[in-house]
């Protein structure tokens, strides 16, 4: 008979109406055999009992709907960013608050490699003013190794003199929307968006196959996601070719991986039925850490990129309308076989108008194949209105709402993309919820970190970077939010009948803090700390 | 500087009938080497007797034509284009339904060996009013017609000869460029991609390209000769203004100094630059227009206009 094991804790927080607190688990094979009291866990016979969470209180292992496998790759490059933060190895990393700070930065860097490229990440020059930074500034820290900087919404780049020259750029006469030009008529240096990014990100390292995830980006991926207490994670969405699943397969199939991957395949590049087909193939190559076989569809571009979908009367500082990326024609057909089919979609909405146009979509497929519980869910849909949330209810839709943006970009949200009046109700978690919407929230790392706590704080505090409550009535309660980032995500991605809280059968899946949130001040969700992770009954310290 | 390698944009909602036009025009390549540049397979499904092999990202046709998937990444594919053993005659990028030609045109111009030639638009005239107004992709699809330097009037088979006039004059109301009504993809290959001339070409004898030979009424076309210098860019601009618009206009003119410039004209966009490296002979100009659009003593004045006359002796000497 396999072993048994029971953990005492100070608290076991379920998330199970019938028995929200506990002090005692037991797990065998991986699984949660029961939770309760000491005495009625002895009548699965023996088991051996461990101490060692004595002193801690157990979650739900968390679980992050919607990041990237990228929040773990892009630590091998020189951090740049506004805050501190802690690497995958727990190193805390200073932040860099001015761009000589940032030079100064990517100049030690420089000095302790030997020569390539100098590759910087998180930069955020939004809190140095109007000032932009420029190749002249990057020439500060070499003016013969190429040196690029990328900005955390990793939308747009910076690069110096000699990664211009490199990518071609270095000459007078281009004229592009995401090239700003100097006096001089050459680049500034600053590219903007995919295109613009594109000749330069090769040779900075920064290729589409490093971005979706190596094995080495995959394993520190394990490591922030333990040090997050996170147990289950997307990587949302990347292309699927043989290669990315086999190093998927490898990599997540080690006997020490600490983390369930839910990857998504993005439709790019193929058919909806090739899209269907593909999905359903991969589905079968399944493993317990690795759950294949969905589908994410992007309908829209991103609010401050100016690139979302948005409803009358559009961006508050008059940009025009933005972008779809996907035509209407081919989310229905997507959704359509999809429902035939099976296969759960995705779809990434930002603007309002995506998301009206995905409901629609969603609400025509459903009509021509009826499916009861496909679980679809919308991504982000950080516009959507009550009336939208209504029909996502009718629908049996999801909702994951990205609600670190309150805090990351919500002042720039209140002052020139949608205004105070919508930037209020950006994000609207307690209306989702009051309307009927299976709800996650989470942080699309490494846009911003990954931590569902700091998520959660956001979602029951709705403070922006500089101190700004943006829509008191949009808050929602710490057991909301503690739902939203364990069951509610596990809803989204078909797992909660096995992820999302500790009761008997599911996974023996836990967040180890040193902190009760139970007890915790609102404002204080954020700085919990968490000691590990259990996942599938294997023990993972954070500091190990 | 090398020439580069001319690019269309060929751009339009889904069911536009850019796949018929596509395969089409691959049946008339005349021995053109032509890559076409897809979003994605899905919305372009080649003929399969066209395709000799095929794989993921790439389909080789009869003839040393290639269509590629870019997927995501269009600067990349060029790249690869770019590199190619033997050099392609033209590139056409078929854009996704909801992409936006002008911002193609963008990424293009970052792509160092290519030029973007003109932005071909196609209009389903049985389904392009509405789509115009319709409250989702409504202002997308206004946008991919106002960035179109030639409109092809697709399907006009289907509705009828009122109906047709109609959408004809609600679309010449709201664009610049000139409107072809086309069914099926017949559009001959002169149009959309211009006049072809081989490395292995003789020189033309008379100085001229034979003139464009379609044997279709719907257009006019001549092949002028060109004697002495012109100023390249003065024939591009001149061209391009005419009262009606060509279709497309290429020429070859040397300057002051004897060097070759290449002039492309589609619509009212013109470009120059330098003549490919095998172009040979004196100038000379191909232009084609719809119906009775012009004329060739027009153009003969466009080219008069671009004309690079010596500079008089100074009437004033200068006094030491």
């Amino acid at each position: 008979m396999s072993d048994t094991v029971i953990y005492p804790a100070r608290k076991i927080l379920t998330m199970a109406p019938w028995r929200p607190e506990a002090t005692h688990v037991a797990v065998r094979d991986g699984r949660i055999l029961g939770v309760g009291g000491l005495d009625k866990l002895r009548g699965w016979g023996e088991a051996r009992i461990d101490e060692r969470f004595a002193n801690k209180v157990l979650l739900p292992g968390l679980v992050e709907g919607h990041c990237h496998l990228m929040a773990g790759t892009l630590w091998r490059y020189t951090y740049c960013g506004w805050f501190d933060v802690r690497d995958p190895d727990g190193r805390h990393v200073p932040a860099s608050r001015s761009l000589d700070e940032v030079i100064a930065t990517l100049g030690a860097a420089a000095a302790k490699s030997a020569g390539g490229a100098v590759t910087g990440w998180g930069f955020d020059p939004i809190y140095f003013g109007a000032r932009r930074c420029s190749r002249a500034d990057l020439d500060r820290v070499s003016t013969t190794r190429q040196v690029g900087l990328m900005h955390a919404s990793c939308h747009i780049v910076n690069v110096n003199t000699a990664a211009l020259e490199h990518a071609g750029l270095l000459r007078p006469g281009i004229e592009h929307p995401g090239i700003p030009l100097g006096e001089d008529g050459l680049p500034t240096g600053e590219l903007k968006g995919p295109d613009a990014m594109g000749p330069v990100l090769e040779a900075l390292g920064l290729h589409r196959s490093f971005l979706s995830g190596d094995e080495r980006g995959i394993l520190d991926f394990g490591r922030l996601c333990v040090r997050a207490g996170v147990t289950t994670a997307t990587d949302l969405a990347a292309q699927h070719g043989d290669t990315e699943i086999d190093t998927l397969l490898r990599t997540t199939g080690a006997p020490d991986y600490p983390v369930r991957l839910v990857p998504l395949q993005r439709m790019i590049g193929t058919t909806p039925a090739e899209a269907v087909a593909r999905a359903r193939a991969l589905k079968a190559r399944s493993t317990e850490r690795l759950r294949l076989g969905r589908i994410k569809v992007v309908a829209d571009g991103s609010i401050q990129g100016f690139s979302a979908r948005l409803r009358w009367p559009g961006y508050y500082n008059g940009a025009p309308a933005g972008l779809w990326y996907t035509a209407p024609e081919a989310m229905r057909e997507c959704y359509t076989l999809a429902l035939e089919h099976g296969v759960q979609v995705h779809t990434h909405t930002n603007g309002d108008e995506a998301t009206e146009l995905a409901l629609d979509c969603i609400e025509q497929a459903l009509r021509a194949r009826p499916t009861p519980d496909h679980r679809f869910t919308i991504q982000h849909a950080q516009l959507a209105n009550r009336a939208q949330f209504r029909r996502m209810a009718t629908l049996g839709v999801s909702v994951n709402l990205f609600a670190n943006h309150l805090f990351y970009w919500g002042d720039q949200h209140w002052s020139t993309t949608v205004g105070p009046e919508r930037a209020a109700r950006m994000n609207a978690c307690a209306s989702a919820l009051r309307e009927g919407v299976v709800l996650g929230i989470h942080s699309d790392a490494p846009i911003t970190p990954l931590s569902p706590l700091f998520t959660a704080w956001c979602a029951v505090n709705r403070v922006s970077a500089s101190g700004r409550v943006l829509g008191e009535h949009e808050r929602i309660g710490l057991p909301e939010a503690l739902h939203a980032i364990t069951l509610g995500a596990a809803h989204t991605l078909q797992l909660d009948s096995e992820i999302g809280s500790i009761e008997c059968g599911k996974r023996a899946d836990f967040c180890v803090l040193e902190d009760d949130p139970g007890t915790a001040a609102p404002q204080a969700l954020k700085d919990l700390r968490v000691w590990g992770t259990v996942q599938g009954g294997r023990i993972f310290r954070a500091d190990a | 500087m090398a020439s580069p390698c001319p690019v269309t944009i060929l751009g339009g909602y889904l069911g536009a009938g850019k796949t018929t036009l596509i395969n089409r025009l691959l049946r008339q390549a005349d021995r053109r080497r032509l890559a076409i540049i897809v979003n994605d397979f899905g919305e372009i499904a080649i003929d399969a007797d066209l395709i000799e092999a095929r794989t993921r990202d790439t389909i080789s046709i009869a003839g040393g034509c290639v269509c590629c998937a870019f997927g995501n990444d269009l600067l990349d594919t060029l790249r690869t284009l770019r590199d190619a053993a033997e050099p392609f005659d033209h590139v056409l990028i078929e854009t996704s339904g909801v992409a936006l030609p002008r911002n193609l045109l963008a990424t293009v111009s970052l792509a160092p060996g290519f030029q973007v030639a003109g932005i071909v638009v196609l209009a389903d005239a049985d389904g392009i009013r509405r789509l115009a107004g319709d409250a989702y992709v409504g202002d997308t699809v206004r946008a991919q017609l106002d960035a179109a330097d030639l409109v092809l009037l697709s399907k006009c088979d289907l509705p009828g000869a009122e109906a047709l006039d109609e959408v004809e004059q609600w679309l010449g109301a709201r664009v610049r460029a000139p409107i072809l009504r086309t069914s099926a993809g017949d559009v001959p290959p002169e149009v959309l991609l211009g006049e072809h001339e081989r490395a292995s070409d003789p020189a033309p004898r008379q100085g001229a390209w034979r003139p464009f030979a379609h044997a279709d009424a719907r257009y006019g076309s001549a092949a002028l000769q060109i004697d002495g210098p012109l100023d390249a860019q003065r024939l591009g601009a001149a061209l391009a203004q005419l009262p009606v618009a060509l279709l497309r206009a290429k020429g070859l003119v040397a300057d002051a100094s004897g060097a070759l410039h290449a002039v492309q004209v589609v619509g009212r966009r013109w470009n120059t630059a330098p003549a490919p490296a095998h172009a040979r002979g004196g100038g000379r100009l191909v232009a084609i227009w719809a119906g009775s659009g012009t004329d060739r003593d027009t153009l003969l004045a466009a080219i008069g206009a671009a004309r690079i006359v010596p500079a008089p002796a100074s009437p004033i000497r200068s006094v030491s």
